[in-house]
């Protein structure tokens, strides 16, 4: 066991460079001279030359990449900072403040948003997905398909907003701006936030459900005079929420990053309003630290999800004992389920 | 006499299509992009650019169904606001026809790259094996470890917001998905005999896998993308929303969105309608998407 | 011989779709005494699993319908039983194993279990009860009672199949309804689990419905045989009777395309034409387009269940001549 886990986490390592790389390498190619942006505008190319080899910023790509990672020391203390494997990047253009200091202080609050989300969705979807799938072509069904297809088509940002218009603004029932002190104000930015999710899981529960009652150990359990209830739910449903556990899994990785992106619409004070801030007023410290957390604490948080599957469903792990033996399909398997619909 | 169990002569593409269109869901929502696309296509028709683009301040928040002059050109004409006006009195309807050419073309344009570029590397992938399908794969992997939206969204916060920009980052946050499709296809397709009685008869690698292993992984590729499409399409709002992609006083959905978003209360018009739009679209498109994948499922469901 | 256990009366059953209706079953009568095993013959389409299903109350829920006829079981007429009721009897006094071992049983529980959830359900033993019995019945059918906890996918083909008959018999039912039992599996496991059944029924006293397309392997459990063909019996008797001197023009049919390893053969004979589309039967006697004795009156008229040398026939050749 433990040399799967072993296995599994080396795994993450070309992760963690690849996306290291991919975003430095970004903000590298990215236009704009941060040198000559902070020296006022009449500077001289000789100031700008000499600021720019005091922030590190005229070394080689791989130098700088190494930097970004390790740490840099340069001339004076003013621009160094310990790098990413130390959670330092230097600070913030605007706030002068260490970027990582002001990520991790909102960090909670993004998780705790997701989290709410999270709990929402399967409070929902799962219940109306097998209530759908039993009643195929009710009424019932009908309305939670239809709900089901809104949702996964609308935009985040515009429900928020609407939601502000109509339970903020018009009834006046919850308040507009989010703050995690105030439970009140966390439940437009969570339904918001857990509308896709819900919807995915909805109809992956009802397809899975129906995928289900037609197999025929169900029609066996019927034939042995079974009470359809207790088909259902001893029978149909275990086995029906194998993928749908799957998908829920996935949507963790999904809804951390969802809660970014829709903090802004509420204000709310999490890493996903730092970003955009950070994004409108070009302090790229704060967006390259920003991007960079996230992105890896996206792909440990899969991991981490991957790992608990193996504790779930002991098949899961003895596929990845054999698929690991030929090592190019490690990560695929990891990711490839990630993308089912 | 009877007649024996009946055969349906249909082709496959035939048999697809019928499938297709009992699907009345998916009909619809091909109905609606075909909608789109045609009105996108006569934007200017119906209006002009310059006019949707200029302030018309006096006739600002004017509520859906005004009639009020506007300044064309030096002159003062009678104009019917349809759905009303937003904050600089542009003619929000306009707006949104255009905004409706600027989301087809991107979306349009970001999946045909993806599908194009991450359709080949995933063919030679699947194809050639050894090293570099070793490469190709692990680079997708390391992609789609990234989320798509974060991804989309460091790359144009990086290059500076702008239509080109978006389409390049866009376009290239999907190309892993169809890396790894296609290679999976040929995967399954490659051993199979005909390609080898293709070999046999001396045909060069290239023609191989364009005339015979690749028309066997459309059916996946084709979902994929139009809900790709989809995706596209709401990326590119969200990005607009935030000020990284269209710049004001170019319409886009998103933008329309985030200019609406301080005067909530007293103009909603402003909010609701480019909304509206893009869950339209995106819905038409994931119903086209469902349709086709369950058209093309080879499960026969009855 | 008293009142049969079984009656089936004039059964007609239909399936409704979107686009057609099949007539799957269309007027089928049959009467079996305790202990009877009877085999129902036919190809695929014929209308044997709708039959059985229809007995049990099984039919797919939307579509298909018992339109007319009845069916008496012990006196009871179960085709107008309520659902409660209905449940008591299915897997109690009346059960059913279904073509394919592989798909019968659920993959997660393991067997044990499953076999005994049926005890659990109609006698209400305890867990420790059921689980005892289970491991009996396991036994019973030649597995060893240390695999109780194992799940399905440990077993083979036929020892699944074995499994799905111990769970069909665990409350002793009075009827057993086999639909193609030994169809999915290897032909020497055809042989064991087929021997297993006829023990079993010769120990129990169930009375049996097999249901199969194969004339060999009724012909080594049943006594009394019917032959269906488009939703109807075109013959029904003694097994004997008919396998030695068939009557009916299809059952010659269907003996005449057995290869034969005593006499040489050049081609394997077989029955022109297709069996034909349920949603569009052929008028008077289904049977008549490929018929090789048909009359005119075929066409036109249907033909009645005809006693005959103490078996039933639906020919008009015999129909006239009694």
């Amino acid at each position: 066991m433990l040399r799967y886990l072993f296995h599994r986490i080396l795994q993450l390592v070309p992760v963690i460079l690849g996306v290291t790389l991919i975003v430095f390498t970004l903000t590298y190619i990215a236009p704009g001279d941060p040198a000559r942006l902070l020296l006022p505008q009449d500077a001289s190319d000789e100031e700008v030359a000499q600021l720019k080899h005091a922030m590190g910023l005229d070394r080689s790509f791989f130098i700088q990449y190494y930097h970004f990672l390790f740490g840099y020391d340069g001339p004076g203390d003013s621009f160094d900072y310990k790098g990413l494997f130390a959670l330092d990047l230097g600070r913030s253009y605007v706030s002068n403040r260490p970027v990582f200091g002001t990520i991790l202080e909102r960090f909670p609050n993004t998780v705790l948003l997701s989290t709410v989300a999270l709990l929402l969705s399967i409070l929902v979807s799962i219940p109306f997905g097998i209530i759908s799938a039993t009643k195929q072509y009710s009424k019932t069904d009908m309305v939670v398909t239809v709900l089901a297809l809104v949702g996964i088509s609308m935009p985040a940002f515009w429900l928020g907003m609407l939601l502000i218009w109509i339970f903020s603004v018009q009834l006046k029932l919850f308040p507009s701006l989010a703050v995690p002190s105030n439970p009140l104000s966390i439940v437009l930015p969570a339904i918001t936030l857990a509308a896709m999710s819900t919807a995915v899981q909805t109809r992956m529960t009802r397809s899975s459900m129906l995928e289900v009652m037609r197999q025929d150990y169900i029609r066996t359990a019927r034939a042995k005079g079974l009470d359809e209830k207790v088909v259902i739910r001893k029978h149909a449903l275990r086995n029906a929420l194998i993928p749908v556990v799957t998908v829920v899994g996935i949507q963790v990785g999904q809804l951390l990053v969802g809660a970014v992106l829709t903090e802004t619409v509420f204000s709310y004070p999490g890493i996903g309003t730092i970003m955009v801030d950070a994004i409108n007023r070009k302090d790229t410290p704060q967006i390259l630290a920003s991007v960079v957390f996230m992105a890896l604490i996206f792909a440990v948080v899969n991991l981490i999800i991957d790992i608990l599957y193996a504790f779930i469903d002991p098949r899961i792990k003895a596929q990845y004992l054999q698929a690991g033996k030929r090592k190019k399909r490690g990560l695929f398997h990891v990711i490839s389920r990630k993308t089912t619909p | 006499m009877s007649s024996p169990v009946k055969l349906h002569h249909r082709t496959p593409w035939q048999e697809f299509w019928y499938r297709f269109r009992k699907n009345k869901l998916a009909v619809a929502g091909m109905g609606v992009i075909l909608l789109y696309v045609s009105i996108a296509l006569c934007a200017d028709i119906f209006y002009s650019w310059d006019f949707i683009v200029g302030n018309q301040i006096p006739n600002a928040f004017a509520p859906v169904g005004v009639r009020a002059r506007v300044d064309v050109g030096g002159k003062q004409v009678e104009h019917l606001y349809i759905l009303g006006a937003d904050n600089f009195g542009r003619d929000v309807l306009g707006r949104m026809i255009h905004g409706a050419r600027v989301s087809m073309i991107i979306g349009f344009v970001t999946i045909a790259f993806a599908v194009l570029v991450g359709g080949t590397l995933g063919a030679i992938a699947g194809f050639y094996g050894g090293v570099l399908e070793t490469v190709i794969m692990r680079g997708a992997d390391i992609l789609l470890a990234i989320p798509n939206m974060l991804f989309a969204l460091a790359i144009v916060a990086a290059m500076g917001p702008s239509f080109q920009n978006l389409l390049l980052a866009i376009g290239i946050t999907s190309i892993p998905i169809y890396v790894r499709l296609v290679r999976a296809s040929v995967l399954t397709v490659k051993d199979q005999e005909f390609v080898e009685a293709a070999r046999a008869l001396g045909a060069r690698d290239g023609r191989i896998i364009l005339r015979h292993v690749l028309p066997n992984c459309m059916a996946p590729v084709i979902v994929q993308a139009t809900l790709g499409i989809a995706q596209s399409i709401l990326s590119a709002t969200f990005l607009s929303f935030l000020g990284l992609g269209i710049q004001p006083p170019a319409p886009e959905w998103g933008n329309m969105l985030s200019e609406a978003r301080p005067y909530i209360i007293s103009a909603p018009h402003t909010l609701i309608f480019p909304g509206l739009a893009i869950m339209t679209v995106i819905l038409a498109y994931n119903l086209i998407g469902d349709g086709l994948r369950d058209a093309l499922d080879p499960k026969l469901r009855r | 011989m008293g009142k049969p256990q079984l009656s089936i009366q004039d059964l007609r059953v239909e399936y409704h779709t979107d686009e057609e209706v099949v007539h799957a079953v269309n007027g089928i009568s049959l009467d079996l005494e305790e202990g009877e095993s009877l085999g129902l013959v036919g190809e695929t389409g014929a209308g044997k699993t709708t039959t059985a299903l229809s007995i049990l109350g099984l039919l797919p829920k939307p579509n298909g319908k018992i339109t007319g006829g009845s069916i008496f079981f012990e006196g009871k007429e179960l085709s107008k039983m309520g659902e409660e009721e209905m449940r008591k009897i299915r897997g109690n006094r009346i059960s059913m194993i279904f073509q394919d071992p592989m798909t019968s049983l659920n993959p997660i529980f393991t067997v044990g279990e499953q076999i005994a959830e049926a005890l659990e359900v109609h006698f209400s033993l305890s867990k420790e009860q059921a689980e005892g019995r289970a491991a009996e019945l396991l036994e019973l059918v030649g597995i060893k009672r240390n695999r109780m906890k194992e799940y399905p996918h440990q077993f083979s083909g036929g020892m699944k199949q074995r499994v799905v008959i111990a769970m069909a018999l665990a409350c002793n039912p009075k009827l057993l309804l086999a639909d193609e039992p030994t169809t999915a599996l290897d032909v020497t496991i055809q042989a064991q689990v087929l021997r297993m059944i006829r023990d079993l029924k010769r120990r129990m006293q169930t009375t049996l419905i097999l249901i199969s397309h194969d004339l060999g392997v009724v012909a080594q459990i049943c006594s009394t045989v019917a032959i269906m063909y488009a939703g109807k019996i075109m013959e029904y008797g003694k097994l004997e009777d008919v396998f030695r001197n068939p009557l009916h023009p299809y059952t010659e049919g269907l003996f005449a395309s057995i290869p034969r390893l005593d006499r040489s053969q050049r081609r394997l004979s077989s029955i022109p034409g297709l069996i034909p589309d349920p949603s569009n039967l052929p008028s008077g006697c289904v049977f008549h387009p490929r018929c090789p004795y048909r009359m005119d009156s075929c066409s036109q008229v249907v033909p009645r269940a005809t006693e005959w040398k103490g078996r039933k026939v639906q020919c008009l050749k015999y129909q006239e001549l009694s």
